[in-house]
């Protein structure tokens, strides 16, 4: 009766730890947590897999090369394909130096001034406007107001103005790494702000800005919404020749062969989007190429 | 002559003074103008939305358009009550939030507490490919996958229903919900959970009980977000719930959403002046206020619920 006890040998009652079942239950949480980690990345394949099978034996040379058609063995998404490509030039020619021009002034020109804590607000604030208020938006204001019509120019502001919070947030952080010392080598010799700015800090933030555009740009050639508010819907049986012509953009034409009641339009559907994801993949990979040299030259 | 020379010289570097200094306060000035623009952008969009949706609004009154039940601008006799769209809308929000929140959540716990860096490195890009995957692309698996599978179960389910938007869009969203989430749980402090460990918690317990509480601010405001933008999805509600303005709860019936209305107008030639396009602007603004206001909330959960370490 003297030996000495552990204290929970000697009352089991006053502490019970427990751990088999507490061990069981984490253990559970840990395979449940993976289980959902997974599970997302299973969707995403199974995804890939059913559109592979869809539109498999619709890829063809003449997908790429012909135009809009009523029948669906002749459809192709030319018109579509080289309307994307206008939209992203276009797009990139107002958004890109406007959002460049706006992280330089933030982070190199403003100081901490309330203005500049209001304008960021400002900017959060858009990145979180659903894409077809920006629609209703650009149609108010390019299509009607500024009379562009349902032209490229006009879905192309659209789409800027939609991107551009993007733009800025992404430049502003490829600019705010760019060490101090940089800059202050430069005014140590007797650079101007602009000075500075322009041969210092801009081209080692380029990289980084780069690839925050590529990656904005790559939502802007994925969204519709925005684009049938302004007007592209139209059947295009025509290649846009300038800013000005009327247009089509792959998601547009691929929503348009979802939504037709003709199954075999499905098909083409699905092949269409297999040329959009390869388009993207092409511009994700130049961006992470475009990081990864950045990230080696540090 | 030397004296002349150096004159010369610096007169001339005077006068390159003067052109930097020139130089200097012009591109200021452009760098402003251009950061005008995203403050331009907002006014824009509150100044036509305000403007015809106030010439709407003179046709219809507010509370016709906010309390009515039934939307039919299209047909002889029009009504022009908003409930069946904005029930639609929040139904297919909720149910994408049921989906996403908890799987977004499990996969945030996982990423940041349980997975090794190497998995991590891996899991992490692939998920946030789905955030990166264009909205037709889902709607298109929502009409000709999920709706179909869903069927095998339910059979009375309609071809355009609900559900299938909301379990694609609550799979698209899971991302935004994981890598905010996880951002908020790698802000909490070590030693918060070698505090936990030295008391003698399980790892589940770390998680469950010591960080998940401590960044539950962080984890809110991505709930709220990523509510804000299912709600702000049009796309894939549009593929895949229908055209149909209908006032209702059940997820197995077609339900048209504010933004699907949106897009369905604009999709035919509704007269510019019509009563039919300032419909538009009316629900616009409904939307754009309702999803800026979630986007307010969330910046204030996240500012003021923050705990805040070191």
């Amino acid at each position: 009766m003297s030996t000495p006890h552990p204290s929970s040998q000697r009352d089991p009652s006053r502490f019970n730890p427990r751990l088999k079942a507490r061990a069981r239950i984490g253990a559970a949480f840990h395979v449940a947590c993976f289980l959902a980690t997974a599970l997302g990345i299973v969707v995403l394949g199974v995804l890939l897999f059913d559109i592979a099978r869809d539109g498999w034996s619709h890829l063809s040379i003449g997908l790429i090369t012909n135009s809009a058609s009523y029948m669906a063995s002749r459809a192709g998404i030319k018109p579509a394909l080289v309307g994307s490509l206008w939209m992203m030039a276009v797009t990139t020619l107002i958004a890109f130096p406007l959002g460049v021009a706006t992280a330089i002034w933030l982070e190199e020109y403003s100081g901490e001034s309330r203005w500049k804590s209001f304008v960021e607000m400002n900017i959060a604030n858009l990145a979180g406007v659903p894409s077809i208020v920006y629609g209703i938006l650009g149609l108010a204001v390019f299509v009607h107001f500024m009379s562009l019509g349902r032209s490229v120019l006009a879905g192309a502001l659209t789409l800027a103005l939609l991107i551009l919070p993007v733009v800025i947030i992404a430049s502003q952080e490829a600019i705010k790494a760019v060490p101090n010392s940089i800059r202050l080598g430069a005014y140590a010799l007797g650079a101007t702000r602009w000075e500075t700015t322009r041969f210092h800090v801009f081209p080692l933030a380029l990289p980084g800005i780069l690839t925050g555009t590529i990656l904005a740009l790559s939502r802007a050639v994925g969204e519709a919404a925005p684009l049938i508010v302004v007007g592209a819907l139209a059947y295009v049986a025509f290649v846009p020749m300038s800013p000005l012509d009327t247009f089509t953009v792959m998601p547009i034409q691929i929503f348009n062969w979802i939504s037709d009641a003709r199954t075999e339009f499905h098909g083409l559907a699905a092949a269409s989007i297999l040329v959009l994801l390869a388009f993207l993949l092409t511009m994700n990979a130049a961006a992470i190429f475009l990081r990864n040299r950045y990230s080696r030259k540090n | 002559m030397q004296a002349e020379k150096s004159a010369q010289a610096r007169s001339d570097a005077g006068r390159r003074v003067v052109r930097r200094h020139r130089t200097e306060s012009f591109v200021g000035a452009v760098l402003l103008l251009c950061s005008i623009v995203s403050i331009l952008t907002t006014m824009g969009i509150v100044v036509v939305l305000l403007m015809e949706s106030v010439a709407f609004f003179r046709d219809v009154p507010v509370f016709e358009f906010l309390l009515g039940t039934r939307w039919s601008p299209q047909f002889q006799n029009p009504h022009y009550g908003v409930l069946p769209l904005l029930t639609g809308s929040v139904l297919i929000a909720l149910l994408a939030g049921a989906v996403a929140l908890p799987l977004g959540l499990a996969a945030a716990v996982y990423l940041s507490e349980y997975a090794r860096p190497r998995a991590r490195a891996v899991l992490k890009p692939v998920l946030e490919v789905l955030a990166g995957i264009p909205t037709v692309v889902y709607g298109y698996f929502a009409l000709t996958f999920v709706t179909p599978m869903i069927k095998v179960f339910l059979p009375a389910t309609e071809t355009y229903n609900a559900m299938s938007a909301a379990i694609v869009m609550g799979i698209m969203i899971i991302p935004m919900v994981s890598s905010l989430s996880e951002d908020a749980m790698n802000a909490v402090p070590r030693s918060l959970r070698e505090g936990a460990y030295a008391l003698g918690a399980t790892k589940f317990e770390v998680a469950s009980r010591t960080v998940v509480p401590a960044a539950l601010s962080g984890i809110i405001a991505s709930f709220i977000l990523a509510i804000s933008r299912a709600i702000g999805e049009t796309m894939i509600v549009t593929i895949a719930a229908g055209a149909k303005a209908n006032l209702t709860l059940n997820p197995l019936e077609g339900v048209q959403t504010m933004t699907a209305y949106i897009a369905q107008v604009t999709t035919g030639e509704a007269p510019h002046g019509s009563i039919e396009y300032k419909t538009i602007f009316a629900v616009g603004l409904l939307l754009f206020m309702i999803t800026l206001l979630m986007n307010l909330l969330s910046n204030v959960v996240l500012r003021r619920f923050r705990e805040v370490y070191e």
